[in-house]
C-alpha cells in the first residue's frame, strides 16, 4: 500500500518559503474572488433588470448577455480575455499594457470571473422580480404608494429574502472558479498548492491544505448566511425544504 | 481577422471535440449513477448512509472541480504505486465530482413530491416500494428533467478542465495552435461559437423534453 | 367497528396535537368532527389508518390493532378508504388508472376486473366519460369524485375524509357532498371532518367538536345542534352557522 511510501510533511506548509507562499496565494484568491463579486453584482443586477424592462430590445440584449456567457466555458471566456482580448486594443494601448500592468493575468482573472458570474447573478436577480406575485404591487399602489417607495418598502426587501439562497451559492461558485486563474498564470492558493509540489514533492499535504481554505470559505458564508436568514426571516413566507 | 487559420487547422481541433463528447458521455452516465446511490443514502433514515453520503457530497460540492483533478493527480501514485493515466484521471475526477451535483438534484426532485401523494398512495394500501415504483419516482424523474439537462450541458463545459492534465480535448488543441499561430481572437472566438452552439443546442432540446414531459 | 383508546400525539414542541381522545365509532355511523384549525381533527384522521405514528393510546379497526408493529398495516390500510382536502390524485395516471392502480398491485386483480370494476365505481359518482382524462383536465368536483371512486376500488369497510370540500369551488360542493350522502345512507361507516353543518344535519349520527387535541363537545345530531353542553360549542356555532346552511 502506496502510503507506506510516502512521508508526508506537514511542515511544507509553514516553512520558509513555502509558508509565505501559501498565505499569498490564499489572500489572493480572496481579493481576486471578491472584486469578481463586486463587479458581478454590479453588472448582474444591471443585466437582470434589463431583462424584466418593458422595451424589446433592451430585454434582447439582456438575454444575449445572459445566453453567450452561460453556454460558453468559464476557461474559454478565461483564456480571451487573456490571450485575444489586449489583441483587440489599438497597438500603442498594447504596449501601455504590457509596460505598465504587470500582472495583466490578475487583472484578467478578474474581468473574466465578474462577467461571468454577472450573467448567473443577472438570473437570479430576475427571477427574484419575477417571483413577486403582481398582487403585491397592486395591493402596494392601491394604498398610494408611489412606484419607488413600493420597490423600496415592499419589492425589494422580498425579493431580497427570496434571493440569498442562490446568492449564496453564486458567491461559493465564484470562489471555486477563481481557482481557474491558474491556467494564465495567477498565483492563486491551488496554483500554488502544485507549484510548492514541483519544488517539494509533497502535493498531497498542499492540496489538502487548499482543499481546507475553500472548505472552510464555504463554512463561513453558510454560517453567515443561516444567521443573515435567521434575522430577517418571516415565519411561512418561503417555502423551507421540510 | 486571418479566419483562414481556422479553417487550416479545423480537422485537428474537431479532432478535439470526439475526445470532448467522450468525456462528457461517460461523465453524464457515471455521474448519474453514483448521483442516484448518493441520493438514496441521503434520503434514507438509516445513519450509516446518511452521514457518509452528506460528507461526500459537502466535500465534493466545497472543492474547486480543478483541485479535485489535483487531488487525483497526487493521491493515485500514493494509493495505488503509478501514476493514472491522464483520461481516467480525468473521468474518475469528473465522476467523482459530478455524483455530488446529481445526487442534491435527484434528491430536491424526489423532496418536492408533496407528502400528500405519498399519503394518498399509502392509504390505499400501497407497499413503500409499490409506491415509490408507480407514484414517486414518475413524477420524481419528471421534475427533476429540467435540472439534470441544466447538469449536461455544465458537465460538457466542465471538460475543458481536463485542459489541465494534458488531454488533447477540445480547448486544449484550441490553445496548442493559438500557441503556434497567435491568432487568438478568430481562435478563441470560433471556441466560443462551437461551445455555445452545441450548448444551446443542448439546452433547447432540455426545453422541449420538459414541455412534452409537463403534458400529463 | 372502530375503538379509539386514550390516544395522545405530540411533537418534540411538547403542544399535544391530541390529548386522550378516547370514541368508539360504531360500524355502519356517520360521524363527523369539526372545529377550528391546529385542533387535531386532521391528524386524528391519519393516525386511525396508520398514516401518523401517536405516542400514546391504542386504536382497533374490527379488533385488528393499528399501533401493533406485527400488524399487516398495508392490508389494514386497504380496507380503510381515505379522501384528501386537496384530492391527490396521482397527476401522471389518467382518472381510471389512478383507480386501478391498487386494486392490482395490492389485491392483484388482473387488468380487466379493476377496469370494469373502476367504470362501476366512475358511473356510480356519475364521471363515466372523464375515465381517460388526465387530473388536470379535470374539474376539482369531478376530481373528488375520482378520488373517492379510487377509495372504494379498495372496497373498505370504513371511509375518511378530511375536509373533501374545503378546497372546491362553491358550485362544485354539492356534487362531492351528494356522493358522501349516498356512501352514508347505503350503511358505510364514515368519519367526515367538515365545516358543511348542512351535510353533518342530513347524515350524522353523531357529531364531535375539538379544539386544540381534545373532545369538546360529542353528542347526536340533533342534540349538538339545539342543546350544545360547553360554552365553546356554543361560540363556534355561532360563528359558523351564521354563514353556512
Amino acid at each position: 500500500m502506496g502510503f507506506i511510501n510516502y512521508n508526508f510533511d506537514w511542515s511544507v506548509l509553514w516553512r520558509h518559503p513555502y509558508g509565505e507562499l501559501l498565505i499569498k496565494g490564499i489572500l489572493t484568491t480572496l481579493h481576486l474572488s471578491l472584486l469578481a463579486w463586486i463587479l458581478a453584482v454590479v453588472l448582474g443586477l444591471t443585466v437582470g433588470i434589463l431583462r424584466v424592462l418593458q422595451s424589446p430590445p433592451v430585454r434582447f440584449f439582456g438575454s444575449a448577455y445572459v445566453h453567450i456567457f452561460r453556454n460558453i466555458p468559464f476557461l474559454v471566456q478565461l483564456f480571451f480575455w487573456y490571450f485575444a482580448a489586449p489583441l483587440l486594443l489599438p497597438a500603442s494601448t498594447q504596449e501601455w499594457l504590457y509596460d505598465n500592468v504587470p500582472n495583466y493575468s490578475y487583472w484578467a482573472g478578474v474581468a473574466a470571473l465578474g462577467t461571468y458570474t454577472a450573467s448567473r447573478v443577472a438570473e437570479q436577480f430576475r427571477s427574484g422580480l419575477l417571483a413577486i406575485p403582481r398582487d403585491q404591487y397592486r395591493a402596494a399602489y392601491s394604498t398610494g404608494l408611489t412606484t419607488f417607495q413600493t420597490y423600496r418598502h415592499v419589492i425589494v426587501p422580498y425579493a431580497f429574502r427570496i434571493i440569498i439562497p442562490p446568492f449564496t451559492t453564486e458567491f461559493l461558485t465564484c470562489f471555486k472558479n477563481s481557482a481557474l486563474t491558474m491556467t494564465i498564470g495567477v498565483m492563486e492558493v491551488t496554483h500554488t498548492a502544485y507549484y510548492i509540489d514541483s519544488f517539494t514533492w509533497h502535493g498531497l499535504e498542499t492540496t489538502t491544505a487548499a482543499s481546507m481554505v475553500y472548505l472552510s470559505i464555504a463554512l463561513c458564508v453558510v454560517f453567515l448566511m443561516s444567521v443573515l436568514e435567521k434575522r430577517i426571516h418571516i415565519p411561512g413566507m418561503i417555502d423551507r425544504r421540510h | 481577422m486571418d479566419l483562414g487559420v481556422i479553417a487550416r487547422n479545423f480537422p485537428f481541433m474537431a479532432g478535439g471535440l470526439l475526445l470532448t463528447f467522450e468525456l462528457a458521455l461517460i461523465t453524464i452516465a457515471g455521474g448519474f449513477l453514483v448521483g442516484v446511490v448518493l441520493a438514496l443514502c441521503r434520503l434514507s433514515s438509516r445513519s450509516w448512509l446518511y452521514y457518509p453520503a452528506t460528507v461526500y457530497v459537502h466535500f465534493f460540492r466545497g472543492l474547486p472541480l480543478i483541485l479535485v483533478i489535483f487531488w487525483l493527480y497526487f493521491l493515485s501514485p500514493v494509493v495505488t504505486g503509478s501514476s493514472l493515466k491522464a483520461f481516467n484521471a480525468a473521468i474518475i475526477s469528473f465522476v467523482l465530482f459530478e455524483a455530488a451535483y446529481f445526487a442534491e438534484i435527484i434528491r430536491a426532485g424526489v423532496q418536492s413530491l408533496s407528502r400528500g401523494q405519498i399519503m394518498a398512495a399509502y392509504s390505499t394500501g400501497l407497499t413503500q416500494f409499490q409506491s415509490a415504483r408507480h407514484v414517486i419516482l414518475p413524477q420524481a424523474v419528471r421534475n427533476m428533467v429540467p435540472a439534470l439537462v441544466t447538469q449536461a450541458v455544465i458537465i460538457f463545459q466542465d471538460t475543458s478542465l481536463a485542459y489541465v492534465i494534458g488531454l488533447r480535448e477540445f480547448l486544449r488543441r484550441v490553445n496548442l495552435v493559438d500557441a503556434r499561430e497567435a491568432r487568438s481572437v478568430e481562435l478563441y472566438l470560433f471556441a466560443g461559437l462551437v461551445y455555445f452552439i452545441i450548448c444551446s443546442v443542448g439546452s433547447m432540446a432540455g426545453s422541449r423534453l420538459e414541455k412534452r414531459t409537463k403534458r400529463s | 367497528m372502530i375503538d379509539i383508546k386514550g390516544v395522545s400525539l405530540w411533537y418534540d414542541n411538547d403542544r399535544r396535537v391530541l390529548d386522550d381522545i378516547t370514541e368508539v365509532i360504531g360500524t355502519g355511523r356517520t360521524v363527523v368532527i369539526c372545529g377550528p384549525s391546529g385542533s387535531g381533527k386532521s391528524s386524528l384522521l391519519r393516525c386511525i389508518n396508520g398514516l401518523e405514528h401517536f405516542q400514546k393510546g391504542e386504536i382497533f379497526i374490527d379488533g385488528i390493532s393499528v399501533q401493533d408493529t406485527r400488524t399487516d398495516i398495508h392490508k389494514l390500510r386497504a380496507r380503510i378508504g381515505m379522501v384528501f382536502q386537496h384530492f391527490e390524485l396521482y397527476p401522471h395516471m389518467t382518472a381510471m388508472h389512478n383507480i386501478t392502480l391498487a386494486p392490482m398491485q395490492v389485491y392483484k386483480k388482473t387488468r380487466r376486473e379493476a377496469e370494469e370494476k373502476a367504470m362501476a365505481l366512475l358511473e356510480r359518482v356519475g364521471i363515466h366519460e372523464q375515465a381517460f382524462k388526465y387530473p388536470e383536465e379535470l374539474s376539482g368536483g369531478q376530481k373528488q369524485r375520482v378520488a373517492i371512486a379510487r377509495a372504494l376500488a379498495m372496497e373498505p369497510g370504513t371511509m375518511l375524509f378530511d375536509e373533501p370540500t374545503s378546497a372546491l369551488d362553491p358550485e362544485m360542493i354539492s356534487e362531492v357532498l351528494d356522493v358522501m350522502v349516498g356512501l352514508a345512507r347505503g350503511g358505510m361507516t364514515m368519519i367526515v371532518v367538515t365545516h358543511e353543518m348542512g351535510f353533518a344535519r342530513e347524515v350524522a349520527d353523531r357529531i364531535m367538536f375539538m379544539d386544540e387535541g381534545r373532545i369538546i363537545e360529542n353528542a347526536g345530531t340533533s342534540e349538538f345542534f339545539n342543546n350544545p353542553k360547553s360554552p365553546r360549542t356554543r361560540q363556534f356555532l355561532r360563528r359558523i352557522l351564521n354563514y353556512h346552511a
